[in-house]
């Protein structure tokens, strides 16, 4: 690619959110509560791609833009009408679009058998005679109009107010009245109706003048968004067609024409030189008309506020969370010294200790909110595999997002995609019935399929739940012992049944889609989440539906720790996970065979899990009643009992990953340090839990496999 | 240009000459971050019998591996006067136990020879080349083949 790859970044970078934008039209649209603004927002977005595409010589992705936005036109000139058809056109179109870009931006070669189905779509609805030839792709050429439509449209006028920034940017309004200019006889007006009355009210700095500008002899006002592309946030735009009918001129409410141009003139000249030199340049070829009302007062664009986003490397967010995650430990090792040096309570340097506490929370917090982004573009993406397959399937489908704000670490969001779409295309392959069954079994034919996210006490919990037939066990059990997964003769409860789902190599279609049914899915899903820190859970009602939960940490970096010892070591267990901790009684423990023991709490019988033996320490002589227990709840065994040494402390530990100088270890998921220095490494309750003492039933193979899939 | 000292052909080398399993080692002196005394480590859970635990290292968890006990030697009974060398290689970090460090030895690099072939064992795996110094020589370590590997580190 010739073009500074720099540029190019940012072009993509553009694209991205220019391709959100398209979306969100795309689906309002689709809600019915889009207006004029909205499609005209749709049809920025897919010109403004074409248009940087352009530049970068990117032909396919402007070939088909061209196409897209041609009928987007259409639209938006109210000479299309948008029903069910179109829009799902459109919606597929955008998807294209979104695919083009990232072809672009690989360099892969764009998938013709996709794109062309779309692009013939999107011409049928163009009718022959729009047909245009291709070199309309050619910028200059667009300012030259179509002939044919000539008529219809005798011009634009612009209305056209630079802001502080423009002129601070080092823009200048001559330049770009003079590139209006070319692309048809302008009559140039200024209103200066803004400016102060007095000189002390005066800010120097204030752009107080508007332009009007008429162009005549202009078939679409593409060219004229052209001129004003880099600017269009930094100033007040506002471009309206001239009516050719209304040939009477009729003053505007809050346009003063050319005789009031004529009054502004000296005011002008001292104010500001540049606007007199274009004063000079007016030429009188069109007649004024003021636009339509439809067009001036209610077609009114809302100035856009300029996006105060800031771009960041991430690289150099992550080194301030590693600096602020060490100022934690800091915090920790200080505090533990006080504490150690046996200070008078009565020490101001407590009060001095817990503000620092404090603050070095807030700014960890802070930090953390920095990487926090919210799982609308995620949700988005989402939409668009349920419409895939939904279309593949041939069924009905609608996914609902809900908590769309929600934000989430940014790692979160970007390994979400992957399992998300997964689980959206299971539940609607798998899960949600095909329209027939659906009208047999009493329902709606369609699908709901919803996706929701939630914030719930430092943990995002984010559901995906289908109104379908739910999960069938029989046949789940079924297929998992004829893979080998269970055996036969086991005594499965239906969670248990449920978790099979996720077992490396299941999969319940009886024939292999396109869509799912490679059997690779689930268990890519639940890794995924067990990498992210998360857990996730199924709850399923026959013929109501299937909901599938995943619970993630709020941030990677630090999370709230139970602070255990196992065998003389220190060990961080994960709050989110530890239901209670309990001292038992004696009378609360029962045997379970030659080893394992029960406990029994609220009338229920939960496994007891020895700590030290899932991590290969000697066995103890302690009774499990000189113990500790903690009740924890993981996604493979509803609940069992961790037996620990003893319990001293709940804190916000600063997780630190073993996988760069070590490797992974089977029941630990990373390592914190403690206030004294000392390292304590984070159990991971779920593999603990679901160790070799656990996994009577589960074969072996499914451990197996999870060991090897996280090692790699 | 000919001459055999040539910087561009002969590149000078230096090595931190330790002893471990009571047999003289070095490392290359690029290779190494620092050294540092013991001092007690965390036991990690189904580790092999090699790797002693992890230590803090400034905010960073280091493995530290018993050198001896790596190479087939006897197992290093930790104390304070034993010393832990931190070794960086491919990005990865880890801590190595050994007896002793003794000195800086300053070769050319025509002076590092071939490991003379002989039965195999875990030590000679590890070696990448002799030094001769006065009547005695030392051996070269390779650290990649010391480096935990992380399937196994799981298994």
């Amino acid at each position: 690619m010739p073009a500074d790859s720099s540029i190019l970044d940012t072009f993509f970078e553009e694209c991205e959110d220019l391709i959100v934008a398209l979306t969100e039209g795309l689906v309002e649209m689709r809600d019915g509560d889009a207006d004029d603004e909205t499609v005209n927002a749709v049809f920025r977005a897919v010109h403004s791609i074409k248009g940087a595409a352009g530049a970068f010589a990117l032909d396919e992705l402007v070939g088909f833009a061209h196409k897209f936005e041609t009928v987007l036109d259409e639209v938006r000139s109210h000479r299309l009408e948008t029903d069910e058809k179109l829009l799902r056109t459109l919606q597929r179109a955008g998807d294209i679009l979104a695919d083009l870009v990232d072809d672009a931006r690989d360099g892969t070669p764009a998938n013709r058998d996709v794109v062309d189905p779309v692009l013939a779509d999107l011409q049928s609805f163009l009718g022959e005679e729009t047909l245009e030839p291709e070199e309309e792709f050619v910028f200059e050429a667009m300012s030259l109009g179509f002939a044919d439509e000539d008529a219809a449209n005798p011009g634009y006028k612009v209305s056209f107010t630079p802001g502080q920034e423009f002129y601070a940017t080092g823009n200048d309004p001559v330049l770009v009245i003079a590139a209006l200019k070319e692309l048809g006889p302008a009559t140039v007006t200024v209103d200066d109706s803004a400016l102060p009355d007095g000189i002390e009210d005066y800010v120097w700095d204030k752009g107080y003048l508007t332009w009007h500008i008429e162009i005549g002899d202009i078939a679409t006002d593409l060219p004229i968004y052209d001129v004003f592309q880099f600017m269009d946030d930094i100033c007040e735009l506002r471009v309206t067609p001239l009516d050719t009918g209304a040939e009477a001129p009729v003053v505007g409410l809050d346009e003063p024409l050319a005789n009031v141009a004529s009054e502004a003139e000296p005011v002008v000249a001292i104010e500001e030189a540049p606007a007199k030199s274009t004063r000079a340049e007016v030429t009188d070829s069109t007649p004024n008309v003021p636009s339509p009302p439809k067009g001036g007062e209610s077609g009114d664009r809302p100035a856009k506020k300029t996006a105060t986003t800031l771009r960041v490397d991430p690289e150099r967010v992550d080194r301030l969370i590693n600096a602020v995650g060490e100022l934690i430990i800091n915090q920790s090792v200080i505090s533990q010294r006080i504490e150690e040096a046996a200070l008078p309570n009565s020490s101001e340097l407590f009060g001095d200790l817990d503000d620092y506490k404090l603050l070095a929370r807030e700014i960890q917090e802070g930090v953390m909110a920095i990487r926090a982004q919210p799982v609308k573009p995620l949700f988005q993406r989402m939409l668009r595999i349920a419409r895939e397959a939904a279309d593949a399937t041939g069924k009905d489908v609608e996914l609902v997002t809900e908590g769309e704000a929600t934000e989430v670490d940014k790692t979160v969001v970007e390994r979400l995609a992957d399992p998300l779409t997964h689980m959206i295309r299971n539940a609607i392959d798998h899960g949600i019935e095909a329209p027939d069954k659906r009208k047999a079994a009493g329902k709606v034919q369609t699908g709901t399929l919803r996706l929701s996210a939630n914030q719930r006490s430092g943990s995002i919990v984010i559901e995906i739940a289908d109104d379908g037939a739910g999960l069938n066990r029989p046949r789940i059990r079924a297929i998992a012992i004829e893979k080998g997964l269970v055996s036969s003769d086991a005594v499965l409860t239906d969670p248990e049944i449920d978790m099979l789902l996720f077992a490396p190599g299941f999969s319940t279609a009886a024939e292999v889609t396109n869509l799912s049914g490679r059997g690779v899915g689930m268990d890519v899903v639940k890794t995924a989440i067990t990498a992210l820190g998360g857990r996730i859970a199924i709850s399923t009602v026959p013929g109501e539906g299937t909901t599938f939960s995943i619970t993630l940490p709020l941030t990677l970096a630090v999370m709230d720790g139970m602070i255990i010892t196992i065998g003389g070591q220190t060990m961080v267990v994960p709050i989110s996970s530890i239901l209670e901790t309990i001292r038992p009684a004696e009378s609360d423990i029962s045997k379970l065979g030659l080893k394992s023991e029960l406990l029994k709490i609220r009338g229920e019988y939960v496994p007891i899990v020895d700590l030290g033996e899932q991590l290969g320490h000697p066995p103890t002589d302690k009774k499990i009643s000189d113990r500790i227990l903690l009740l924890i709840q993981t996604e493979s065994i509803a609940q069992c009992a961790l037996a620990v040494d003893d319990i001293f402390d709940q804190r916000q530990v600063v997780v630190k990953s073993m996988q760069g100088n070590y490797g992974s270890i089977v029941g630990v998921s990373g390592a914190t340090i403690l206030g004294d220095g000392k390292i304590a490494l984070i159990i991971d309750p779920d593999a603990i839990a679901s160790g070799p003492g656990m996994s009577s039933h589960i074969n072996a193979s499914l451990e197996g496999d999870r060991s090897h899939a996280r090692a790699s | 240009m000919q001459e055999p000292a040539d910087p561009t052909q002969i590149k000078k080398l230096e090595f931190v000459t330790l002893v471990a399993g009571g047999q003289n080692f070095c490392i290359e002196i690029t290779q190494i971050r620092e050294i540092r005394r013991w001092s007690p480590v965390t036991i990690l859970p189904h580790s092999a019998s090699h790797v002693l635990g992890v230590i803090n290292l400034r905010g960073a968890v280091i493995p530290i591996i018993d050198l001896a006990a790596k190479l087939g030697f006897e197992k290093i009974e930790p104390t304070e006067r034993h010393v832990i060398i931190i070794t960086a290689i491919d990005e990865r970090i880890v801590g190595l136990l050994v007896e002793s460090v003794s000195e800086i030895l300053g070769v050319n690099s025509d002076m590092v020879r071939e490991t003379p072939r002989g039965p195999e064992d875990a030590t000679t795996r590890a070696i990448l080349g002799v030094i001769p110094v006065g009547d005695d020589m030392t051996k070269v370590i390779n650290l990649t083949t010391l480096m935990p590997n992380s399937s196994q580190a799981a298994a």
